[in-house]
Parts: C-alpha cells; structure tokens; sequence
C-alpha cells in the first residue's frame, strides 16, 4: 500500500456512534478520513409525491412545498450530524453529504478507499439473514474496498447462536464410539 | 345531441379536465381547464344548464365546508399547533425510533381526521421530519407513515377528505352517526398500516436518537387546541340542532382568525390564500363535468356495475371497484362518478365506496395511475426516483387495509 490509508466512514443516523467509536482506535495518525452522509432521496420524493396526489390544489406558495421544507431540514440535519461525528472522533475529517440511491452512493465513495467502516442496521431480534438491511446488504456485498461492519449497540453473545438441534426435531443420533 | 356524441364529447372534457390537472403546464391553476369545459358542457347541449345549476346548488355548502376546513388547519398551523406536536413527540420518544413511529401514528391519524388530509401532508409531513431530525433518527419511516396515514386515516369524520364531504350529504347520515360507522374501518385501517410499516422499515427504525436540538421555542397553543375541540364537538352538536356543519366549521375558523388578525400575526392577503380560492373554483367545475358525463350515460352503467346489497361480498366489490378508479384517475373525480348510484344504493354502499377512493390511493403513492406516468415521463432524463419502493409498500398496504375495514364497516351494521 502506497500513501496514507484512506478510511470511509458511512454514518446513519441511530448508529453513527458505534462506527466512530469503533474507527477511532484503529485509524493510524496519517490516515485520510472521510465522514459520509447519505440521505435517501426517496423521502422528498415521497412527500412531493403526496403533494401531487391531492388533485387540483395548486402549488404551495415558497418556503410552503412539503418537499423543499424537508430538503433544507435534510441538508442541515446532515452537516450537524457529521460535525458531531468529526467532534467524536477527535480529528480533522473531509465531510461528505449526498443524497439519492444510499447504496449506490455508499458504493461509489468508497472506491479508491482502503476501508469502509458501516454499522448493522437490520433486525437484531432474530440474528441471521435478515439481521442485515437491504441497503447496508448491497454495500457489503459490492464495496470495492475492505469493510468493517460494526455493531451499533451491543455485541450479542455466543447464546444468540441457535442450538444446533432444535427441541421437536429429535436428538442427533449419539456418536458411534468404538 | 345524439347521446353517443354527448356521451363521447362529456367523456373528452372530463379528460382534458383530469390531464390539465395532472400536468399543469406553466403552472397554471387546475380550474384554467375546468372552468371553461363546465361551461363547454352546457354551450354544447350536453348537460341542461338547469342540471348543471343544480349541481353547482349541491356542491356548494360542501366547498364552503371545505374553505372553512382549509383556513382552520392553516391557522392552527400558525397558531403553532404542528410545532408543538412535535416537540411533544420528540420528548415523549425518548429517542427510541419505534415509540417515535407509534407516536406520529396517533398525530398523524388525529390531524387527519381532525383537519384533513391536506393538513397532514401539506403541514405535518415536515414537522414530523423535523422532529426526526432533532432526535437524529432516521426520517424515512416516518415521512412515509405520514403520506399513508393522510390516506388510510382519512375515514374517520367527514372533515377528514374532501371524498368524505363531498360523500356525506349524498349519503343522508348524519355527522355523529358517519363517524360512529367509519370509527372501525379507520381504527383497522390505521392498524394495517401500523403491523405492515413496522416490519416493512424493521432495519430503519434501529439504534437510539439523541436530542441533538433545542425545539423552537413556542407555548402550548391553548387557543387553537381548545377551538379544534369545541369545532369538533360542534360537528356532532350541529346535525342534532339543525344547522349546517359549515356554519360551525366557519365559525371555528373565525375564532382564529379575528384574534390572529387584531394581533397582526396574520394579514388578510395571507388568509385568502388559505382560503385556495382556485381549488374551490376546480372542485365546482369538476362535479359539473362529472355529472355531464354521469348523465350522459356513464352514470346508469356505474349502476349496473357498482354491486348493491349489505353483504360482506358486495362491500367488498364495491370497494374494490372504487379503489382501482381512484388509482386510474385519482379519487376526486372517482367518488364523484361513483357517489349517485352509491347513495341509490345506501349509505352502507356510499362508505363502502368511500373506504376505497380514500385506501386506495396508497397503490400508486402519487394518488394516480396517470399522476404516477406523467411524473416518470417528466424524470425520464432526471435520475429517475426510486419508486419501487413505495409500490411495494403500497401493495402490502392496500389490499389488507381495504378488506380489514370493508369487513369492520359490515360488522357494524
């Protein structure tokens, strides 16, 4: 590896922390940071979209669109959260705000990266599969790059595994001892 | 006029009425197109202007209802009633994304039934953003519950949806028993909504949130809080002594205006256009077209299609039909070609159809099949939105909430 190590932190709101607390001791002194922000463009869309199913009530007038209010909340919202994260992690990092596709916008930043650093969303009620969003699903499997995948929260124990042999399904056979 | 003419020449005005209305071009005011194809349809012999007249006699009390509901939930706005409710659910959440789901659920499902769908969307789509954003959760279930429950939860009271105004006179019931009959459809609706959302945004509605900002500082707003309760109770008060529930909705609405006024935190120019004078104009011109093709033969054959009779098949025929014409034209135009041979039928038929021009549009999120195409075509060269999504949720939604409060609306005969 030549040059300075390039870490990407991709920060979700819920789960930022438990990236930044989980880069911070493993980043060295000259890696170059990048903090990513990615909102779904989905959610403007989705109020626009609203906005334009009630027929025949015109426009709302500026500062009045439901869209464009949450676009500037949107952005806003964005730079205070990657200022906290800058703030937690203790040193200079380059902010990045996007908005659009999430997984391809996460995708397309990490390229030329050395480490990508993202949190579990998922459902964390029943650890498999589905313990792992969508979203952060396609990222871990089309990052081009190293990925650390941290949990938010906390680490479940080794109980969370399922018992090899579920109660009903009977009892392995006992092994052959010779 | 031969009636095939008629017939073709009143289904040509409806259309040019609904595609002006879609596409909007230069922006102008969706009236622009249909004022003069009302107007059309009397020159051109295919409505009798008496009929037409008649019409226009009809829909009035119900767009002063209307401009009244309008200027009620923008005052409230102003009055700081969407502000405060979230703060209070940005506290009451205590960063946990699920309690903050449920709890826009209960605000969501109250300011629409209470003030509308336009209220919902247009006014407490961005505060609950907001308040997603001061607690650093993220928005997206939210928002969405939001564009749903403006929809799902506008079954409750005839306030709730200009579908349900436009519904209610036609159906002879009165407020309180309207609201009694549609009390369990909404309340199923509204769960539907809940169980599917819930699992649908499982990997959002992850981690914790933090109060991050200090809410915008305001007081409770006592006074609008207290007239949206006394105009409510109005409402059921109002059938009972003989008055029209415009007049009480107009008197609300003034309670709020003239101490808004006295004070200069509003100005006249400003309640005028919450008034939306043109979106009246619109909704007038609409029912005039509509009922010139109703009559020019398209309203016997509605009869024929439309299944009658109070069984749990036939309502839910009925609002099935319902649900796909709102989603082909968008569910003004539909509830007013349904709504004749509907009260023929009976109010059971009326909410029936009711339940499906309000669920239904959740199919195609935008209200319409051809709002939904148009806005694709619009993007085509744009980053095309990612609306799959949303159709998924609305086909997990839709048909669900629709049988669940079809069923609830036959259980409570």
């Amino acid at each position: 590896m030549t040059g300075a190590m390039r870490v990407l932190l991709w920060l979700v709101e819920g789960t930022w922390q438990g990236c930044v607390d989980a880069a911070r001791p493993l980043l060295p002194s000259d890696a170059e940071v990048v903090l990513l922000h990615a909102a779904p463009g989905e959610v403007e869309e989705a109020a626009d979209g609203a906005l334009a199913g009630l027929l025949g009530r015109g426009r709302p007038g500026p500062g009045r669109h439901p869209a464009g209010r949450i676009g500037v909340l949107s952005e806003q919202a964005a730079a205070e959260l990657l200022a906290a994260a800058e703030a937690r992690l203790g040193r200079p990092a380059r902010q990045e705000v996007r908005r659009g596709r999430v997984e391809r916008l996460v995708v397309e930043e990490a390229q030329g990266a050395d480490l990508l650093v993202a949190a579990r969303d998922g459902d964390r009620s029943r650890l498999g599969p589905a313990s792992l969003g969508q979203v952060t699903r396609f990222v871990v499997d089309h990052a081009p790059c190293a990925v650390l995948l941290v949990w938010s929260d906390q680490v479940p124990g080794l109980e969370s595994i399922p018992p090899r042999h579920p109660p009903g399904h009977g009892q392995p056979p006992p092994p052959a001892r010779h | 006029v031969s009636r095939a003419l008629a017939e073709t020449v009143a289904l040509l005005l409806l259309a040019a009425t609904l595609a002006f209305a879609v596409v909007r071009p230069r922006g102008l005011p969706e009236a622009v197109a249909a004022v003069p194809a009302a107007l059309l349809a009397v020159v051109l012999g295919v409505l009798p202007a008496h009929a037409a007249l008649q019409e226009l006699r009809d829909l009035g009390p119900t767009i002063g209802f209307l401009a009244a509901v309008l200027l009620l939930a923008e005052l409230c706005d102003r009055e700081g009633l969407f502000e405060a409710a979230g703060r209070r659910m940005a506290a009451a959440a205590h960063g946990r994304p699920v309690a903050l789901l449920g709890l826009v659920f209960v605000v969501g499902s109250a300011v629409t039934a209470a003030l509308s769908l336009d209220a919902t969307v247009v006014l407490l789509t961005p505060v609950v953003f907001a308040t997603a954003a001061r607690l650093r959760l993220r928005p997206k279930p939210h928002v969405y519950a939001c564009t749903h429950l403006a929809n799902s939860a506008s079954l409750l009271l005839p306030v709730s949806n200009l579908t349900n105004l436009l519904a209610f006179r036609a159906s002879g019931l009165s407020f309180a028993r309207f609201a009694v009959l549609m009390a369990l459809p909404w309340l199923a609706a509204v769960a539907v909504e809940w169980l599917v959302l819930r699992r649908f945004f499982a990997s959002d509605l992850v981690g914790r949130g933090e109060l991050v900002a200090d809410a915008p500082a305001g007081g409770a707003p006592r006074l609008a809080a207290a007239v949206l309760a006394l105009t409510l109770v109005g409402f059921g008060l109002a059938s009972v002594a003989g008055v029209d529930e415009a007049v009480v909705a107009a008197l609300g609405a003034a309670a709020l205006a003239l101490p808004a006024l006295r004070r200069g935190r509003v100005r006249p120019a400003e309640l005028g256009r919450a008034v939306a004078v043109p979106f009246l104009v619109f909704v007038a011109a609409l029912g005039v077209v509509v009922r010139a093709v109703s009559d020019a033969g398209l309203g016997p054959l509605v009869g024929r299609l439309l299944p009658a009779g109070g069984s749990p098949w036939s309502l839910l025929a009925v609002a099935a039909l319902a649900a796909v014409l709102a989603n082909l034209v968008n569910n003004l135009p539909a509830v007013l070609l349904l709504l004749p041979a509907a009260a023929a039928a009976g109010p059971g038929t009326v909410l029936a159809a009711l339940v499906g021009v309000n669920v239904g549009p959740n199919l195609t999120y935008v209200g319409s099949l051809a709002t939904l195409l148009w806005r694709r075509l619009l993007r085509e060269r744009d980053a095309e939105p990612p609306v799959a999504e949303f159709l998924r949720l609305g086909v997990l939604t839709v048909p669900p909430a629709l049988l669940a409060a079809t069923l609830a609306l036959w259980a409570l005969p």
